[in-house]
């Protein structure tokens, strides 16, 4: 998530900062309370000290770090600067907290120029310690806070990726001449109809489930792919070939499920179908120097004639790419090239796993 | 009298289907042929002149609109009257919901019997009315006509504008375009075009002294123009309504217009004719 520049004090961070605040007065109340019983001093002069030296402090962290960095998105300043700001804070709250509290009782408190003395000492411990487990505390409330956020936008992100994925997959015009295809073959041809409601039949389960799986054997991609050429042959008949090659020593690699299946469509929608005559779709796997490779070619139309640029094709090559990236980094290729031929070949690539 | 059809469909087990299902609803209807792609159903429907024809509207090559438009220019009036034309779409393709606001004539894949009975008994009905009239009262043959055209005018405009971006608010005034060496692009104020040519993946762009090209499909464009100012004249041709100087009648029975300020004619094809009709 990128943001630009957001106010310093919008509503949101001014809101945590009196939260912040709110706590830090209660937390002062509770240890001026403990003074006040474990030295026996009194209550409502523990209290102003307390409450001075804490709530100047809040203020001066809460506010530096909005100057410093309220108006990006994590609201604490980076390195040194965090430890400056509460070190700071500290020794302008204690000292400026000290004064207040020394004009209420119209005596100094603690004596300045001892400073052995145990009673200053202590004061600086407490407030040194309880400045910095607030400040933790506060840094940690808003990380996590942070954090739960970049998961749901994650999460929203993958959702929504999901979803695209399952529209382009189960295109209604495929589904529905499928149907019309299938309803065509019950009368004339029942076995050929069974078996092309089987096809259909796995390619569903693999498009609604499969879609959420992180890996699945290069074998088991072939065979979705079959299963979706089969259907596709059907409808086109003898428009369409194709042909699988698949060397056994790969069966087993572990792919991202359908992540083939874009390309494959593409090549039958924007090569194949506006063809008069068809051709063929050739998907191929081979391994060079610890790297798979994958060749998904045809023979249509190819790139320039009736591809157009935003139908469906621009997303299922984006897709491709971005599943490569998400699982091995800058590890992928993908290349998209006319054939000489004509027709086009989009060939992947990715490290191999090591061998177990 | 037997009617006769010609089915266009790409999907062998589909064009099976409607066939049978045909043969079924109207026993006494014969399927003269099925033609798998655009252009083979304009050559095999010209070489066999139907009395209906079912399009399916996505094909390889030329599609199920690119056919039927191409048939109203070269179907031979004199031989025979123009066909009955029903599309046939799958869920989700072009029109279905336009062509049911307007009653056209459609099929849906998978085709449904019930469906296509009503189909059938439509068809029944125009043809039966066209023979009439064509028998009772001869010189009507060319209102008869003009009425088919103006209804696959609809049909066509009805398909056509579905698939389009929803029209623009304000008309375009300015038209960026390359021109022909494609290197530098030119701002072309709207007054100065005479006419577009959709050509391949271009649109050309013709002033009187230029030519530009754009590639906004024409489809798009034409719902960016004032239609009082711009005329599709042709399935690929928008001309400036008052650039237009002189229509032409050849004898073949065409049209074709001079514009001011350029040499070569335009043609018009048969479905625009009515525009330039005298007054």
């Amino acid at each position: 998530m990128s943001v630009g520049a957001l106010p310093r004090f919008r509503a949101e961070n001014i809101r945590g900062l009196l939260r912040h605040g709110l706590i830090t007065a209660v937390f002062c109340c509770f240890i001026a309370a403990a003074l006040a019983i474990t030295q026996h001093g009194s209550w409502s002069a523990q209290m102003v000290y307390s409450l001075s030296i804490g709530l100047i402090s809040w203020l001066f962290i809460d506010v530096g770090r909005l100057l410093i960095s309220g108006h990006k998105e994590i609201l604490w300043p980076s390195g040194p600067w965090g430890y400056l700001l509460v070190a700071a804070g500290v020794t302008v709250g204690f000292l400026a907290g000290n004064a207040i509290g020394d004009a209420w009782t119209h005596q100094p408190l603690l004596d300045f120029r001892s400073f052995t003395e145990r009673r200053l000492a202590t004061t600086i411990v407490i407030t040194v310690t309880a400045t910095v487990c607030m400040c933790f505390f506060f840094y940690s409330l808003g990380r996590s806070k942070h954090m739960r956020g970049q998961i749901e936008l994650a999460q929203r992100n993958a959702t929504e990726a999901r979803l695209k994925l399952l529209e382009t997959q189960l295109e209604p015009h495929m589904l529905f001449n499928t149907l019309a295809n299938l309803r065509a073959l019950i009368a004339t041809d029942p076995p050929r109809a069974i078996a092309m409601l089987d096809r259909l039949n796995n390619y569903l389960r693999m498009t609604l489930s499969g879609s959420r799986a992180l890996a699945h054997p290069l074998s088991a991609e072939f065979e979705r792919l079959a299963d979706y050429l089969e259907l596709m042959s059907v409808r086109m008949g003898d428009r369409l070939s194709y042909v699988l090659d698949l060397p056994d020593e790969l069966r087993g690699t572990p792919v991202p499920p359908l992540l083939l299946q874009p390309l494959v469509e593409n090549s039958i929608r924007h090569g194949l179908e506006p063809k008069i005559e068809g051709g063929t779709v050739t998907i191929r796997a081979h391994q060079d120097a610890g790297r798979l490779v994958i060749e998904v070619s045809d023979t249509g139309v190819g790139l320039n004639a009736d591809r157009p640029p935003a139908e469906g094709g621009g997303f299922g090559l984006a897709q491709v790419r971005e599943r490569l990236s998400a699982v091995y980094g800058d590890q992928a290729r993908m290349s998209l090239a006319a054939q000489p031929a004509g027709g086009t070949r989009t060939i992947l690539s990715f490290p191999l796993p090591p061998r177990a | 009298m037997n009617s006769t059809a010609l089915i266009a469909e790409d999907e062998p087990l589909l064009a099976e289907a409607l066939k049978a299902e045909l043969a079924a609803a109207w026993p006494e209807l014969q399927v003269l042929a099925v033609a798998g792609d655009g252009r083979s159903a304009v050559r095999e429907a010209l070489r066999l002149l139907p009395q209906v024809l079912f399009l399916d509207i996505r094909m390889p090559g030329l599609d199920g609109l690119g056919a039927a438009a191409e048939l109203a220019d070269s179907w031979p009036t004199d031989e025979a009257p123009m066909p009955q034309l029903v599309f046939v779409t799958a869920y989700g393709e072009y029109a279905a919901r336009a062509f049911e606001t307007q009653a056209l004539d459609y099929v849906l894949k998978p085709v449904q019997p019930e469906r296509l009975r009503k189909t059938v008994l439509r068809l029944q009905q125009s043809l039966a009315a066209q023979q009439q009239q064509a028998r009772s009262v001869p010189s009507t043959a060319d209102e008869v006509l003009e009425r088919t055209l103006a209804q696959w005018r609809e049909v066509l405009a009805a398909a056509a504008t579905t698939g389009a971006q929803p029209p623009a608010t304000a008309p375009l005034r300015m038209i960026a375009a390359s021109d022909a060496g494609g290197s530098t692009v030119r701002m072309v104020p709207i007054e100065e075009v005479l006419y577009f040519e959709a050509a391949d993946k271009y649109i050309r762009v013709l002033t009187a002294s230029h030519e530009y090209l754009i590639r906004t499909p024409l489809k798009q464009l034409l719902t960016q123009l004032d239609p009082e100012i711009f005329w599709q004249v042709h399935r690929a041709v928008v001309v400036r309504s008052s650039a237009i100087e002189a229509v032409h009648r050849d004898e073949a029975g065409k049209l074709h217009l001079d514009l001011r300020g350029r040499a070569e004619k335009i043609p018009v094809s048969r479905l625009y004719s009515h525009l330039f009709r005298a007054m």
